[in-house]
C-alpha cells in the first residue's frame, strides 16, 4: 500500500515536475481570482442602478453562467469555437471561462454585501455633498465587503481549486502536471503528492474559513 | 452564405443534432442519475456526520474536522482522478461513474456536515436545557427539538452549496462518464461538428436553471 | 421534598456556590432573592442537574439526584423547570411543546398526551392558545405555556427562575396569578425572582443570597421588615426603591 501510493523513489522522480504545476497553479489563480472579483464588482455597482433594464438581465446573466458548470463552459470555448474559425488556446479559453463563471458567483456574493449596508449610510454621504458614486466607493463598499468578507474567502478557495480544470485544456498546472508523472512511472503516488500539495496550500483557508462561519453563527445567538 | 448562415450551420447544424440528439437525452438521465445519488449519500453523510459531532467525542471530533476539511480543501477534480487512476493500483478497480459519485458525495459530505453542525450550535442553549428538564433524553432532544429547528436554518446555505457540487458531475467526462458532457464531446469529434456541444449546453441549462431560480426562491423565503 | 447539603460548584477557578444547604418541605414555597451573580440561577439548577454540583447531595422526593444509577430523564419528569427566556420550542405549537415529554418521555398515545395538554393549558387560562406558535403569543402567554409544559407531567416539585424578569410590567401579573395559584394547589414550589409582592402574599420563607452562601432566612416579613444582616438589609432597600 505505502509502496503503491507513497512511493519515496518516484516522488523524488517526479518532485520536480509537481513543483513546476504548483507555480502554475499558483499564477494561474494569482490571474483568474483579480479576473473574478473584477467581473463580480462590475455587476455587483451595475445591480445598484435599480431600473428594472439593468436588474433583470443582470440577474439572467447570473444565473446563466452559475447554471452552467465552468468545464462545460471551458470546453465550449476550447473544443467548440475553433469551428468557427477562432482559435483561442488553452490559456485564454481558462480565463475567459473564469472570468464569466466565477464573475457571477462573486458578483452575487458583493451584490448581498451592498445590499447588507444601510440605506441611512448612502443618505448621510451625499447629505455631506458626495455623489452617488463617491458614496459608494467611499462608504458602501468598504463596509459591504467587510460584511461578506467570509464569503468572498470561501469563493477564493473555490475559484482556486477550480484552477485544475485547467488540466483538461492541458495547461500544465498542478493536476495535468501529475497525471503526466503517473503515466510516465505507472504509479498513482505523483496524483497523492499534487493532492497533498493542494491540501497544505488550501488547509490554512479552510481553517480560517470555519473560524469565520463559527463566528458568525455565535453571533446570531 | 453569410455570416449566419455560416454560424448556424456550424454551432446549430439541424442534420448533426437530429442525429445525436439521443445521446445527449441518454446523457442528461445520465447526470440526473449520478446528481440524485450524489446528493441524497452525500446529505446524508453530512447529517450523521453532524450528529455524531454533536455527541462530543473529542476523538471523534478530531477525525470528522480533518475529514471535513480534507474534502473542503481538495479540488473535486483531484478526488476523482485519485479514486479513478489510483484504486486501481491496488486492484480496486471502480467505473469513472463510481469514482465520481463516491467524489462529489464525499466533497458534499464535508461542506454539508458544516452546515449542519452550524445550524445545531446556532440553537440556543435554553432548548437544550428545556427540553433536558422534562426528562427528555440527550438524542431525543436532538430528534425532536434541536434538528428541526437547525435543519429550518441550514436550508438556504445548504440548497446552494448542493446546487454547485452537483453542477461537478460534468467532471465525469474526464473519467469517461458518459454524461451530457461525455456524450456531447465524443459526439463532436465524431461528427467534426461542435452541434451537438451546443445540444449539451442547452441540456445543462434546462437542468440547472431551474434548480438556481429555485436556489434564490428558497433563499427568500428562509431569510 | 427537597434536601440538598453542602453544595460546592466551581467553573475551573470560579466559585459560584460555596456550601449551600438548602431544605424544602412538602407544599413548602420557598423564596430566593439575592443579586445578579451571586449563584441563584446555579442553585436552582443543581436541584435538577442541569449543573452536576462540585461537591454536595441533592435528593429531590427521595431520589438522589447525584447517584449514577439514577435514572435521570425520569427523575426529571417530577421537578418541573421554568425558565428566564421561557424557551418554548419555536417549531411547535402550544399544544405540541406542552406534550412532546408527555409522549416521548412519559410513553402516553398522542390522544391521552393531547388530553391531558389540553388541561394543563386550560390550568394556564389557555384553553384558546394551543394551536398557536410561540411566536404568535405574547411574552406573558408564553411564559404560562412554559409552566403548562411544566405541570402536564405532574411533578412533585416546581422550580422557577425569574419567571417574569423578561416580561413587560403589565404581562407580570397574569403569570404570578398562575403561579399563586398553583400554590393554592398545594405545589412545593422554588422560587428564584424579584417580585416582592408575590413573596409576602405567597412565600413560607425568603432566602437571601449572596456571593455563593446563603446569608440570611426566614419568613417574609421578618426578611423585608427586619433583615439582621447588613447586606440583606443594603440588597432589600435597593430593590425597593426600583
Ligand atoms: N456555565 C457556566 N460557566 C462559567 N461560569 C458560569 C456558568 N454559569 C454561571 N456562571 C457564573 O457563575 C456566577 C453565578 O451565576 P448565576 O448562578 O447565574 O447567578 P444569578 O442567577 O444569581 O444571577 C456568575 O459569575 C456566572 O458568570
Ligand atoms: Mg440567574
Amino acid at each position: 500500500m505505502i509502496e503503491t501510493f507513497f512511493n519515496a523513489a518516484i516522488m523524488a522522480q517526479a518532485w520536480p515536475i509537481i513543483l513546476a504545476g504548483l507555480g502554475n497553479t499558483l499564477a494561474l489563480s494569482l490571474m483568474v481570482v483579480p479576473l473574478g472579483l473584477a467581473g463580480g464588482m462590475a455587476l455587483a455597482l451595475l445591480s445598484t442602478l435599480r431600473s428594472p433594464w439593468v436588474r433583470w438581465p443582470l440577474m439572467a446573466w447570473v444565473d446563466f453562467f452559475r447554471a452552467f458548470p465552468p468545464l462545460v463552459l471551458l470546453i465550449f470555448l476550447y473544443a467548440g469555437l475553433p469551428f468557427a474559425g477562432l482559435e483561442l488556446g488553452g490559456f485564454a479559453c481558462v480565463g475567459i471561462a473564469f472570468f464569466l463563471n466565477t464573475g457571477a458567483y462573486y458578483g452575487e456574493v458583493l451584490r448581498a454585501g451592498i445590499e447588507s449596508v444601510a440605506p441611512g449610510q448612502i443618505e448621510a454621504a451625499r447629505s455631506t455633498g458626495l455623489t452617488r458614486l463617491q458614496a459608494l466607493v467611499w462608504i458602501v463598499l468598504p463596509q459591504a465587503v467587510r460584511a461578506v468578507l467570509p464569503d468572498l474567502l470561501s469563493n477564493t478557495l473555490e475559484v482556486v481549486k477550480l484552477t485544475s480544470l485547467a488540466s483538461v485544456v492541458a495547461l500544465p498546472e498542478l493536476l495535468f502536471q501529475a497525471r503526466q508523472a503517473q503515466s510516465l512511472t505507472y504509479n498513482p503516488t505523483p496524483i497523492v503528492a499534487a493532492a497533498a500539495v493542494y491540501f497544505l496550500l488550501l488547509w490554512p483557508l479552510v481553517r480560517l474559513l470555519s473560524r469565520l462561519e463559527n463566528r458568525a453563527v455565535a453571533s446570531r445567538r | 452564405m453569410g455570416g449566419w448562415e455560416r454560424f448556424t450551420e456550424t454551432f446549430l447544424n439541424a442534420k448533426v443534432m437530429a442525429r445525436y440528439w439521443p445521446d445527449i437525452v441518454s446523457g442528461l438521465g445520465t447526470t440526473i442519475e449520478l446528481a440524485a445519488l450524489i446528493v441524497v449519500s452525500g446529505l446524508a453523510a453530512g447529517l450523521a456526520l453532524a450528529v455524531l459531532r454533536s455527541f462530543g467525542i473529542r476523538v471523534v471530533n478530531w477525525g470528522i474536522i480533518f475529514v471535513v476539511d480534507l474534502f473542503r480543501a481538495l479540488p473535486p477534480l483531484v478526488i476523482i482522478v485519485l479514486i479513478y487512476f489510483g484504486l486501481p493500483s491496488i486492484d480496486v478497480v471502480p467505473s469513472g461513474f463510481v469514482s465520481t459519485w463516491l467524489s462529489l458525495a464525499l466533497v458534499l459530505m464535508a461542506f454539508s456536515e458544516e452546515i449542519f453542525w452550524a445550524g445545531i450550535t446556532a440553537i440556543p442553549r435554553g432548548q437544550w436545557e428545556a427540553a433536558r428538564s422534562t426528562g427528555l433524553g440527550f438524542t431525543q432532544t436532538l430528534a425532536h427539538v434541536i434538528l428541526p429547528q437547525a435543519l429550518r436554518i441550514t436550508i438556504p446555505p445548504l440548497t446552494n452549496r448542493t446546487i454547485a457540487i452537483t453542477k461537478g458531475t460534468a467532471l465525469g467526462s474526464v473519467v469517461a462518464v458518459t454524461e451530457i458532457l461525455g456524450q456531447a464531446s465524443s459526439a463532436v469529434s465524431n461528427s467534426y461538428n461542435p452541434s451537438p456541444l451546443t445540444l449539451g449546453a442547452a441540456a445543462y441549462l434546462v437542468l440547472f436553471i431551474p434548480v438556481v431560480v429555485f436556489g434564490r426562491w428558497v433563499e427568500r423565503k428562509f431569510r | 421534598m427537597i434536601q440538598a447539603k453542602g453544595i460546592h460548584k466551581q467553573f475551573g477557578a470560579l466559585h459560584v456556590l460555596k456550601g449551600v444547604d438548602l431544605d424544602v418541605a412538602e407544599r413548602e414555597l420557598v423564596f430566593i432573592i439575592g443579586p445578579s451573580g451571586s449563584g441563584k440561577s446555579t442553585m436552582l439548577r443543581c436541584l435538577n442537574r442541569l449543573e452536576v454540583p462540585t461537591s454536595g447531595s441533592v435528593v429531590v422526593d427521595g431520589i438522589d439526584l447525584l447517584d449514577p444509577r439514577t435514572d435521570l430523564n425520569h427523575a426529571r419528569q417530577r421537578i418541573g423547570m421554568v425558565f428566564q427566556s421561557f424557551n418554548l420550542y419555536p417549531h411547535m405549537t402550544a399544544l405540541g411543546n406542552v406534550t412532546l415529554a408527555l409522549r416521548k418521555v412519559a410513553g402516553k398515545s398522542r390522544a391521552e398526551a393531547d388530553e391531558i395538554g389540553h388541561a394543563a393549558l386550560a390550568r394556564v387560562g389557555l384553553a384558546e392558545r394551543a394551536d398557536h406558535r410561540p411566536g404568535q403569543l405574547s411574552g406573558g402567554q408564553q411564559q404560562r405555556v412554559a409552566i403548562a409544559r411544566a405541570i402536564a407531567l405532574e411533578p412533585r416539585v416546581m422550580l422557577f427562575d425569574e419567571p417574569t424578569s423578561a416580561l413587560d410590567p403589565e404581562l407580570v401579573g397574569s403569570v404570578l396569578g398562575v403561579m399563586r395559584a398553583l400554590r393554592e394547589s398545594g405545589m412545593t414550589m422554588v422560587v428564584v425572582s424579584h417580585e416582592m409582592g408575590f413573596a409576602r402574599a405567597a412565600a413560607d420563607r425568603v432566602m437571601f443570597m449572596d456571593d455563593g452562601l446563603i446569608v440570611e432566612q426566614g419568613p417574609p416579613a421578618q426578611i423585608f421588615e427586619a433583615p439582621l444582616h447588613a447586606r440583606t438589609r443594603g440588597f432589600i432597600s435597593q430593590i425597593q426603591r426600583h
